[in-house]
């Protein structure tokens, strides 16, 4: 990745910090015109991006193919609400020496704690999933994922099936966006550098990656447990956005929505999956009358381009692609 | 004991289910080395098939006698679904022959959602009753023991469906072609199987057993809704998987211990500390297991890739 | 001269099949090695069961007086073990020079956190590791290629850039796997100077399985014939040539087969 970009990361993040502690997105000034609607729907890309990039890692960078993205997403965004909702009061008064900033810390707090839960999900899936590829892995991570769904369903004190309401709602865009540009920092740093290499090795020739040293055990594990931390600060996010999570929301049908954004933007692809997120983002709301006809569209649209386009819809979006880091998939 | 008994009974009803729906993950696995991720959703399709005609069927079979009702329905229902699973190989499946296993799993799971939201379009996301095609009874000869008639029914149609696939496998031209394929496609193609009407064939079968399976579970259960395949398909995959896939023999066997080991957790809940909300979660459990302890399953055979 | 690599009494079977049987074998260090034999007659496997693809049923196999039996393949890689493979298996996704870089991996000193923070001591190896395999590149007349994607080289070169990358892990034993096959005349003599180049400038052991008589006899330092699995021969290239077994072995097949 070169320096242009990074400066022009550097950019946008220290524009985005600076409303970020605002507090509203009013007082910023190139946003204060914007509506209450297209806010909500531009913190839901965000928080798409942040979940299509982190898949990313493991499904396009690495080649392994995960279905169960949404497991580590509930896992995220109970872990943060748990700290917040849950045990609101007695975090607050532990961080009483933050002054009035005691809630804004705790966020923050509940958004890592949710993302390092996450992290230790994706270790438990990680680890035996290794000896799994293609179909088989796609199934377990399915397995797991709905089993991290249904052990949230059965424990009373987050909620169970009711699911937990009352979440603070302390998401802002400015905080989505800031998540979202260090994940893709950090997915496009990880993969455009002689480390990183090893993911698209192991991605193209796991017998010769190991044969060239690479550890392939360690490679997966990593790929799958930085893509479960993202994902679990995306449903940090979500959660004290939408201030109501259930563990529905987080089904299997959730994982294949992010799984579609990295097929459409193009595997192994950062900035082609970045626009597929916010593209398809936009695109469900305006097709939310007819939500009926957008998943048939969506699936007839999937088996097409399977047909016709596997490398996705965006892969191999020259131009843009300069301009952000994580260029790195060609295939 | 009794109590044991009967859970037993329960247990097996549904692993019949459970086996007719991975015999269809476990010969398409063998054919052509792919999980067909859309295959619960066939079964679902099944059990609509069944409940539409079944309905239209009864005022016209009034005079039937019961057993000839139900088969009929039966066999339209496979019959259908056979056709069904031909047209999604033939459309979907067919250009991707090949290409990187997971472009054809993504497809798969593109077809999956097609075939659950177009059912949710034409079928309505409302459950549905199904109709009854055989008036149930309980048949109890120990005290304490209900096991209605349909449970006898359904193990003993899976038996006979299950010794028919045993036939047609073993003893047609067909049935050696494909395991022909399935042992090594390269050799059996320079032998001059043809392989599209192998393929074909098999989808056809995998699809009619699983909307047998179909009318047996809508059958025991009598609600329906365009997304009931998704957990007895996923089910059904573990069960594959447990018997090693690509093993007819295992596919029957891990069915019917999966529908045992599921019921008996749930039954035996209390005196296990699970949960039964964790029901669904015990297929997963197993399969985990299974990869991890011996990812060939009980019958199956390892296989090496070639460096 | 010491052992680097010794294979002791190893066998090998895949359900029935026994793929390679008691066999006993060495190289030295900075030894050039031949392994011959028919088309089946294991010494692929024997690759295999050396770099930890597969391990074996029994025996023993020591690198560096260490055991490798069932170590997974990086490990033995890390040890000083590098190969190419008969079915080339290139990074299809990488260019030439990222597939080089890639395995420069071993040897890497700033790993995950070097790579999210950059600091200079990251951009600097970076640096350098390019500049080794740019060179490395150039040893082997693919620098001028670097930044195409490997899939664009001819059969030739990528069995080149094969060994390329297996050199950018530093190994003491360098295992090629029919370097040669697919190569014209003119090509297979370039590809003799450069094993040879390579074992005298990175001092290394090579063991080369090659199907080329001519490239075998022409610059191996010893010779072992493998049959049905079995070690059948071993000697000078001269002796090899008039070992009555051996051309029993070959008989009715075409000695310079390519």
């Amino acid at each position: 990745m070169g320096a242009r970009s990074l400066v022009l990361i550097a950019a946008l993040a220290v524009g985005l910090v600076s409303f970020c502690f605002t507090g509203h997105p009013e007082a910023a000034w190139p946003l204060a015109q914007i509506d209450d609607y297209l806010l909500n729907i531009l913190i839901l890309a965000g928080i798409n991006v942040i979940l299509a990039v982190s898949l990313n890692i493991v499904n396009g960078h690495t080649g392994q193919f995960s279905l169960g993205h949404a497991g580590f997403m509930a896992v995220g965004a109970y872990g943060s609400a748990a700290l917040t909702q849950l045990n609101g009061k007695a975090c607050l008064a532990s961080l009483s020496f933050l002054g009035s900033a005691a809630p804004l810390g705790l966020f923050v707090l509940s958004l890592l704690v949710g993302g390092l839960l996450a992290a230790l999900a994706g270790l438990a899936v990680g680890l035996p999933s290794l000896r799994l590829k293609g179909d088989y892995l796609a199934i377990v991570t399915l397995g797991f994922g709905e089993i991290i769904r249904v052990m949230i369903q059965n424990t009373e004190s987050l909620g169970g099936a009711r699911g937990l309401a009352g979440i603070p709602n302390h998401t802002t865009l400015g905080w989505t966006w800031l998540v979202s540009l260090i994940s893709i920092y950090c997915v496009g740093s990880l993969v455009n550098s002689t480390y990183g290499r090893g993911f698209l090795a192991v991605r193209d020739d796991e017998i010769a990656a190991e044969a060239m040293g690479i550890n392939t055990t360690r490679y997966k594990v990593t790929a799958f447990v930085v893509g479960a931390f993202f994902a679990g600060l995306a449903g940090g996010l979500y959660a004290h956005f939408i201030g109501y999570v259930t563990p529905e929301g987080f089904s299997f049908l959730k994982s294949v929505d992010v799984v579609v954004m990295v097929i459409l933007g193009g595997m192994g692809s950062t900035a082609g999956v970045t626009v597929a997120a916010i593209g398809l983002t936009f695109l469900n709301e305006a097709l939310r009358e007819a939500e009926q006809y957008r998943m048939v569209a969506f699936a007839l649209l999937l088996i097409i381009l399977m047909i016709t386009r596997p490398q996705g819809l965006l892969g191999g979006l020259g131009g843009l692609a300069r301009w952000l880091p994580g260029k790195g998939g060609k295939s | 004991m009794n109590e044991l008994l009967q859970q037993l009974i329960n247990g097996l009803s549904l692993g019949a289910v459970y086996a007719l729906i991975a015999l269809g993950y476990t010969m398409v696995y063998g054919v052509l080395r792919f999980i067909n991720f859309a295959h619960g959703d066939v079964f679902m399709v099944g059990a609509f098939t069944g409940m539409y005609f079944g309905r239209w069927l009864k005022p016209l079979a009034a005079a039937w006698p019961e057993w000839l009702f139900a088969s009929t329905v039966l066999l339209v229902s496979m019959l259908s679904c056979a056709i069904l699973g031909i047209v999604l190989e033939r459309l979907a499946y067919k250009p991707l022959r090949e290409r990187p296993r997971l472009t054809v799993l993504i497809t798969a799971i593109g077809v999956s959602l097609l075939l659950e939201y177009a059912g949710q379009l034409v079928f309505g996301a409302a459950p549905r009753g199904f109709p009854s095609l055989i008036t149930s009874s309980s048949i109890s000869g120990i005290e304490g023991l209900h096991a209605s008639n349909i449970q006898v029914i359904v193990l003993v149609v899976t038996a006979l469906l299950l010794w028919g696939l045993h036939l047609v496998v073993m003893r047609t031209r067909l049935g050696l072609a494909m395991r022909a394929l399935s042992l090594n496609p390269t050799a059996a193609r320079l032998m001059g199987v043809n392989t599209n009407v192998v393929i074909s064939f098999t989808f056809g079968i995998g699809s009619a057993l699983a909307a047998a399976g179909a009318i047996f579970y809508a059958s025991l259960y009598q609600a329906i809704d365009p997304f009931m395949g998704v957990l007895p398909g996923m089910k059904a995959f573990v069960a594959a998987v447990l018997g090693g896939i690509g093993s007819l023999p295992g596919a029957m066997v891990g069915g019917l211990i999966l529908g045992v080991v599921e019921t008996l957790v749930v039954g035996y809940s209390q005196l296990l500390g699970i949960p039964p909300g964790y029901r669904d979660a015990v297929a997963f459990v197993i399969l985990i297991l299974i990869l991890l302890f011996k990812p060939s399953g009980l019958f199956g055979k390892t296989m090496r890739e070639k460096v | 001269m010491s052992t680097l690599l010794a294979v002791e009494k190893v066998t090998v079977r895949f359900g029935g099949l026994v793929a390679v049987s008691e066999v006993d074998f060495h190289v030295n260090e900075g030894e050039l090695v031949g392994l011959i034999g028919p088309n089946g007659a294991g010494k692929t496997t024997l690759f295999n069961l050396v770099t930890g693809v597969y391990t074996p049923t029994t025996g023993r196999i020591h690198f560096d007086r260490k055991l490798v039996n069932g170590l997974n393949s990086s490990s033995i890689t890390e040890m000083g073990v590098a190969r190419t493979f008969q079915n080339i298996r290139l990074f299809n996704s990488l260019s030439v020079l990222d597939n080089v870089v890639a395995a420069f991996n071993l040897h890497l000193q700033s790993g995950f956190l070097g790579a999210l923070w950059r600091g200079a001591a990251f951009r600097s190896e970076e640096k350098q590791i390019r500049n080794e395999a740019l060179a490395l590149l150039e040893i082997f007349g693919l620098q001028a290629a670097a930044q195409s994607p490997c899939r664009s080289l001819s059969y030739g070169d990528q069995r080149r850039l094969e060994i390329v990358r297996a050199l950018a892990t530093r190994p003491k034993l360098l295992l090629l796997d029919e370097p040669a096959a697919g190569m014209n005349p003119t090509e297979k003599v370039d590809l003799m100077r450069l094993i040879r180049f390579t074992q005298e400038q990175f001092k290394l052991a090579v063991l080369l399985v090659e199907h080329d008589m001519k490239v075998v006899m022409g610059i191996c330092e010893r010779i072992a014939v493998l049959e049905y699995g079995r070690k059948i021969a071993e000697g000078t290239p001269e002796e090899i040539q008039k070992d009555r077994r051996v051309i029993a072995a070959y008989l009715g097949e075409e000695v310079t087969d390519a």
